[in-house]
């Protein structure tokens, strides 16, 4: 029964409709419209935009694209960033210096931060080429070659992420009980084996999280491909985000760019529940 | 008796008139920057004259420098001349197109002036206020070249007010090119006489042996071409130079882009698909990173004395011509590359030409308008007719970051140029270049239709796919045709012949 103190939910019940529910709502509304350069506002055209979603193997490649992209970075990023996280926990000397230089990188702004690297990559005229032929490499196309502009984006995307992980993961690292250790030490564990057997099981909940954070954060990827490769060379590193940017923002197909986000978003959340579940199943041994 | 007291009315009429005009000419408005200023119906006297006070104009134009800073400047100086407040937000070119869109599609009325690219006359044109029969006819006006007024009309109606000139030329480095060691080094590497490459056949083939060395023994490499080819980042102009001459039959009308009878895509026919294979075939010449070079790497590129050709807008010229350039005076303009073969696609065959065919690009530029919606519209075209005075515009024209290009008959003077430190033949280079591209009558614009940005978008992705190797130029091109094929079923043919019909009458020099 609806009582008076159900009524102080009110205004947080209505902040929550206006921005969260009611642009989904819209979005969902427009994707079913032709809305477009030429035909602005909400006609109806049934599932059109959907339909021809299907046949776009841009998106789908550019999906296929953004999976590779997001398990690399993700997994150097967990590396890397539980690596780090170890060496300040133990004490190193200078620390605290580091935990502060490590989070340098997640401070700077990302559109910034694509555009002096794009200059560090840059063949003729960035520092990269020119450190690798002091010690006798030639010329790498960083960002004129497939390869080289895909290995670029995940470059940039590792330096800019990593201390977030790092972050985390020291978090996690700082909270864990000691007892464990304690017993690991009296029985004469290894370093390695402490690792192994004490450190990451207890480690599992707090990486799963960190990593599905940086999963959902990855699969958004934009800014560092508009600065550094707008896409290119061809579509070589053409990502979701960029791709649903170019159809709604620059060809201005607002109907379609609507059902690509809607379907995009859907395939994100599937796709992140499965990979939360594998990830507690096989690290913590058991369903979420 | 009643004679001589109406005309000595007359003549105190016109003394009453040319008076104030006359005390405000002798005004002193060097404080803003310019020699002089040129007495015209906007001239800094005249609309020094006007009293705008208590009113607001509402500007959205480029960032700051290109075009957003003299719209900064000019608006400045009319909110001091005239006291009303002009408002200007500066937007990023990316964002540009959708914030000017979104609210004439909404129907909001926030923006009184425009900036943007002239191409988007097709997707702006039934938002915009017509110009003036006053603007239209004043002397600055009468001095715009025909090509650039033909750019800023619609249906007939002069609907966006010239204030830039566009197209795309050739630069080259005058003193390799006149260097007889150089010279000898082509001779010797081609059995031909080094000379301004008068086909895209013979540039690649110049780019191609001044590519990988040393020619102007500054301890750097040096290459022979730097182009835009950069995906989404104006790429698909420079692609356009490039296939123009093969795909546009001087004798064959209706249409460059789509045969405007069927409004089929004419982009995979031969002549395109010859112009991308010689695009992907420059490769090779351009430095480390050229296929990934934006507008503002081939400025730098060129500009900064690294490559021996450059194709596109003024840009990468008056960099190189910017006092304290080491390439400075050492350049020359000349018109693009053209071609002996000639796609006709009403016989299907290539037709041999003697001379190349040459088909200038006025490609896309600066332009500005009015919203239709205004509620100051008479400030609006006073400020854009005073943004653009003879006086701002050589000032502007001076100042390389402005972006603001020669577009009036007056601006193809040598003299002017030379005054800013030119060499005689580099300004004549440049001025006769200009010049004879308003002559030209098989001239190619760009394709101002509804959804021009999805057009461009699409061949910009299947140029940049054949450039990358990931299709062959044919494939590529052959996916862009479907997608324009959708395109054009989702717009509508005939809503997209309609507004095709004025660039094909550009094209087709029926006015």
């Amino acid at each position: 029964m609806l009582k008076p103190k159900h009524f102080f939910l009110l205004p947080a019940l209505l902040t929550l409709a206006a921005i969260i529910l009611f642009p989904l709502v819209f979005t969902v509304r427009v994707s079913f419209s032709s809305w477009d350069v030429y035909q602005a506002g909400l006609d109806f055209i049934g599932g059109r935009n959907y339909a021809r979603l299907f046949e776009d193997t841009r998106f789908w490649e550019s999906l296929l694209r953004l999976s590779g992209m997001s398990l690399i970075t993700v997994t150097l990023q967990y590396v890397l960033g539980f690596a780090l996280a170890l060496a300040v926990w133990k004490k190193m000397r200078g620390g605290r210096i580091f935990r502060v230089l490590f989070l340098v990188p997640m401070m700077t702004t990302p559109v910034v931060m694509s555009v002096i690297w794009r200059t560090v990559f840059h063949e003729s005229l960035g520092p990269a080429n020119d450190l690798l032929s002091m010690v006798g490499i030639g010329p790498v196309p960083w960002l004129s070659s497939a390869a080289g502009a895909f290995i670029s984006v995940v470059i940039v995307e590792v330096w800019q992420w990593t201390p977030f992980m790092f972050l985390l993961l020291l978090a996690g690292l700082v909270s864990l009980p000691r007892e464990p250790y304690l017993a690991a030490a009296i029985d004469g564990a290894s370093p390695a084996r402490t690792f192994w057997q004490v450190t990451f099981p207890l480690m599992a909940p707090i990486s799963i999280g960190a990593i599905i954070i940086r999963l959902i954060e990855a699969s958004k990827i934009m800014d560092t491909v508009y600065v550094m490769t707008s896409g290119g060379p061809g579509t070589a590193t053409e990502t979701p985000s960029y791709y649903i940017y170019i159809r709604g923002l620059r060809d201005f197909q607002v109907g379609y760019s609507a059902a690509l986000s809607l379907a995009y978003l859907v395939l994100m959340i599937i796709t992140l529940t499965i990979i939360a579940k594998v990830l507690m199943r096989f690290l913590v041994g058991k369903e979420t | 008796m009643k004679r001589i007291s109406s005309t000595l009315t007359i003549a105190a009429m016109l003394t009453s008139t040319a008076m104030p005009a006359a005390v405000q000419a002798e005004a002193d408005y060097s404080k803003y920057g310019i020699a002089k200023d040129i007495p015209g119906s906007c001239s800094y006297a005249a609309i020094d004259a006007k009293d705008y006070s208590g009113q607001t104009l509402n500007v959205i134009t480029h960032a700051i420098p290109v075009i957003g800073e003299p719209t900064a400047l000019h608006a400045e100086q009319f909110s001091e001349l005239t006291g009303a407040e002009v408002n200007v937000v500066h937007v990023p070119f990316g964002d540009l197109f959708q914030r000017i869109m979104i609210p004439f599609q909404s129907g909001q009325n926030a923006y009184d002036v425009l900036f943007y690219a002239s191409l988007w006359i097709g997707d702006f044109n039934r938002f915009l206020a017509p110009v003036p029969e006053a603007y239209t006819a004043s002397s600055g006006m009468a001095d715009v070249t025909d090509s650039f007024k033909g750019v800023a009309t619609w249906n007939g109606q002069m609907i966006q007010y010239p204030m830039d000139g566009d197209r795309h030329y050739l630069k080259y480095r005058t003193d390799v090119f006149d260097n007889p060691e150089m010279q000898a080094k082509f001779k010797e590497a081609t059995g031909r006489d080094l000379a301004v490459p008068t086909t895209w056949e013979e540039y690649n083939e110049v780019a191609s042996v001044f590519s990988g060395f040393d020619w102007d023994g500054d301890g750097e490499l040096n290459y022979g071409s730097a182009e835009v080819a950069k995906r989404d980042d104006l790429m698909f102009s420079a692609f356009i130079s490039r296939a123009a001459p093969y795909a546009k039959h001087p004798d064959v009308g209706g249409g460059f882009f789509f045969d405007i009878e069927t409004m089929e895509p004419l982009i995979n026919t031969p002549g395109f698909v010859r112009g991308l294979e010689l695009f992907v075939e420059a490769q090779q010449a351009f430095p480390p990173g050229g296929t990934n070079f934006g507008l503002g790497d081939e400025i730098f590129s060129f500009g900064g004395g690294q490559t021996l050709m450059s194709y596109s807008w003024d840009d990468a010229f008056i960099q190189a011509q910017q006092d304290g350039s080491r390439i400075r005076n050492a350049v020359g303009a000349a018109p693009l590359p053209g071609a002996k073969q000639v796609w006709n696609r009403e016989t299907g065959e290539w037709d041999s030409f003697d001379e190349p065919n040459r088909a200038p690009y006025m490609t896309w530029g600066w332009s500005s308008a009015v919203s239709k919606e205004s509620e100051n519209q008479e400030m609006a075209f006073d400020f854009l007719c005073f943004f653009s005075n003879e006086a701002n515009t050589f000032h502007d024209l001076q100042i390389g970051r402005f972006g603001v290009n020669p577009y009036r008959d007056s601006h193809f003077d040598s003299a002017f140029w030379q005054g800013l430190g030119w060499d005689a033949d580099v300004a004549d280079s440049y001025v006769t270049t200009l010049s004879e591209m308003e002559d030209s009558t098989n001239r190619v614009y760009d394709l101002r239709v509804p959804g021009v940005g999805q057009f461009m978008s699409s061949m910009a992705n299947g140029v940049a796919e054949a450039l990358a190797g990931q299709k062959s130029p044919q494939e590529a091109l052959d996916g862009v045709a479907d997608e324009w094929s959708d395109i054009v079923e989702r717009i509508g043919a005939d809503r997209l012949r309609e507004a095709y019909a004025n660039v094909v009458r550009l094209e087709d020099n029926e006015g």
